[in-house]
């Protein structure tokens, strides 16, 4: 019985996939990607990967798809002109069959694996009392692989930057967006009051319980990011002017902790990252209790987008 | 039990299939913006459900995020929709 | 388990997948996005709500149950929102007639 249902999940996904690339309205392309990252979230639950599928349903449920369609907004004045300017049928089908190409040298790959796959997962169960934390998840991210998650948050900065400098020259440090409005009685200003109270409990919950069971920084802050999002769009907060310093503080808050604590660990430890005996989960808990405002914050802010107005003084 | 709660989730993501094929077919932006909302309700009984059925760890935390973010995305694509077709009216939601 | 228990979720999950399907059968067969939105809304919460109390004699804690009924309780809040904020926008969009 399971595998019928593993089957259908499969074989759904697979149709709306086709479907979003079929899709001739950007629109319609963009919701249909948006349910296959709500679906997808139910694989990764059938393949045992109760973290992915947290964030999977966060980030590719969610923020994805607000960005997704916010720029097919923004596209739409242009899409008859984009669609008149499509590649002929012979440069298509170029394209499907490499994609086809790639996609049976990945499955070749991942049905040829040895079995039982090379894997570090027993040391990795065998360290992970030592971190203090009970999700091996998150000692992973945190503790043994430190690193890419710095690089990870740093990278989100430099994201950041980068739609930055999207900006037109006299709108630098304004406030990113047009001023959002909606009805202070409606329905929309109602939601933005009620929801996002309820969504920062959410997302504290799921970063707190991170530490021992599917959870964390990540998909707490994203959380943190969807319900600031969801204010700023009922026009209930304005977004901030990007120039703001307690802004920028709280933009690199987070990695700046997180480095700081590498290079004591060098001091205390022997290595960058390294964590002395016995303050591996106090030191995991500060570098998370930073991360996770510094990351809603970038996470936020990405998705609001460049700045367009400029700030009156 | 483990069983019927099974069947019961393969009954549910059959109905968000055939629920999807309208919605998304549907004429008008209007129809697409139920996808996320059908797949809120649909998707999360059929995850618990699942959940139930095999005693997958933590599948209610899923659920709960699932439920924020749906909502979440749904609002979003009726406010770039607005977006599309201002015309200048103050008669937002 | 007991079986009073078992008893009650085959009862109750039953119910709630009856009303997935009449949802669905509504969204598929009602003629206009009101009406489809309607169908939607009401009658796949509907069976959120059962699924779930269907569910929460095999939760195993009290947190648990309590998560439980917050999923559905945010499912009702999110949809029954979310579906006049679609109405109004598919409103808008109609021909100005």
């Amino acid at each position: 019985m399971i595998g019928i249902v593993d089957t259908g999940l499969a074989l759904l996904i697979l149709g709306l996939a086709v479907w979003a690339i079929v899709a001739r309205d950007t629109f319609a392309a963009v919701v249909g990607f948006v349910a296959y990252g709500l679906l997808l979230t139910l694989i990764w639950v059938r393949l045992h990967a109760v973290d992915v599928a947290l964030t999977e349903g966060a980030i590719g449920g969610g923020l994805a798809g607000a960005l997704l369609i916010g720029a097919a907004a923004r596209l739409r004045s242009t899409e008859a002109a984009a669609r008149s300017e499509r590649p002929g049928v012979p440069l298509r089908i170029l394209a499907a069959v490499l994609a086809a190409g790639v996609t049976a040298a990945l499955a070749v790959c991942v049905l040829t694996l040895p079995v039982p796959a090379p894997t570090l997962a027993h040391e990795t169960a065998a360290h992970v009392a030592a971190t203090g934390v009970g999700n091996p998840i998150t000692a992973v991210l945190l503790a043994f692989r430190a690193m890419d998650t710095l690089l990870e948050a740093i990278v989100l900065l430099f994201a950041l930057v980068g739609v930055w400098s999207l900006a037109p020259d006299r709108a630098w440090g304004g406030r990113p967006g047009p001023r959002q409005r909606a009805d202070p009685n409606g329905t929309l200003a109602y939601v933005a009051r009620v929801l996002p109270p309820i969504g920062i409990i959410v997302g504290a919950y799921i970063f707190w319980v991170g530490a021992d069971y599917p959870g964390g920084k990540f998909q707490g802050a994203t959380i943190l990011a969807a319900m600031w999002l969801l204010v700023m769009m009922a026009g209930l907060a304005d977004a901030p002017p990007i120039r703001k310093t307690w802004l920028r503080l709280g933009l690199v808050a987070g990695p700046l902790v997180f480095i700081a604590i590498g290079f004591a660990g060098v001091a205390t430890a022997g290595a960058f990252l390294a964590y002395p005996e016995g303050y591996a989960k106090p030191l995991i808990l500060v570098i998370e209790f930073a991360l996770m405002p510094s990351l809603a914050l970038t996470l936020g802010l990405l998705l609001v987008g460049a700045p367009q107005r400029q700030e009156e003084r | 039990m483990n069983e019927f709660l099974l069947v019961a989730a393969a009954f549910v993501l059959a109905m968000v299939a055939l629920g999807l094929t309208r919605v998304l077919r549907g004429p008008g932006d209007a129809d697409r913006m139920m996808a996320p909302l059908l797949l809120g309700t649909g998707g999360i009984g059929a995850l618990l459900l699942l959940g139930a059925a095999t005693g997958a760890d933590g599948v209610i935390d899923v659920a709960l995020i699932l439920a924020v973010l749906a909502a979440f995305a749904a609002i979003a694509f009726v406010k770039a929709s607005e977006e599309t077709d201002e015309t200048g009216s103050e008669d937002n939601a | 388990m007991s079986a009073v228990a078992n008893l009650w979720t085959i009862l109750t999950v039953s119910a709630g997948v009856f009303f997935y399907f009449a949802g669905t059968v509504g969204l598929l067969r009602f003629p206009d996005t009101y009406t489809r939105l309607h169908a939607l809304t009401k009658a796949d919460n509907l069976g959120v709500g059962l699924v779930v109390l269907g569910l929460l004699p095999r939760s195993g804690s009290v947190l648990g149950g309590l998560k439980l009924l917050s999923i559905w309780l945010l499912v009702l809040l999110s949809a029954s929102t979310v579906s006049q904020l679609i109405a109004r926008a598919a409103r808008r969009r109609e021909p100005r007639a």
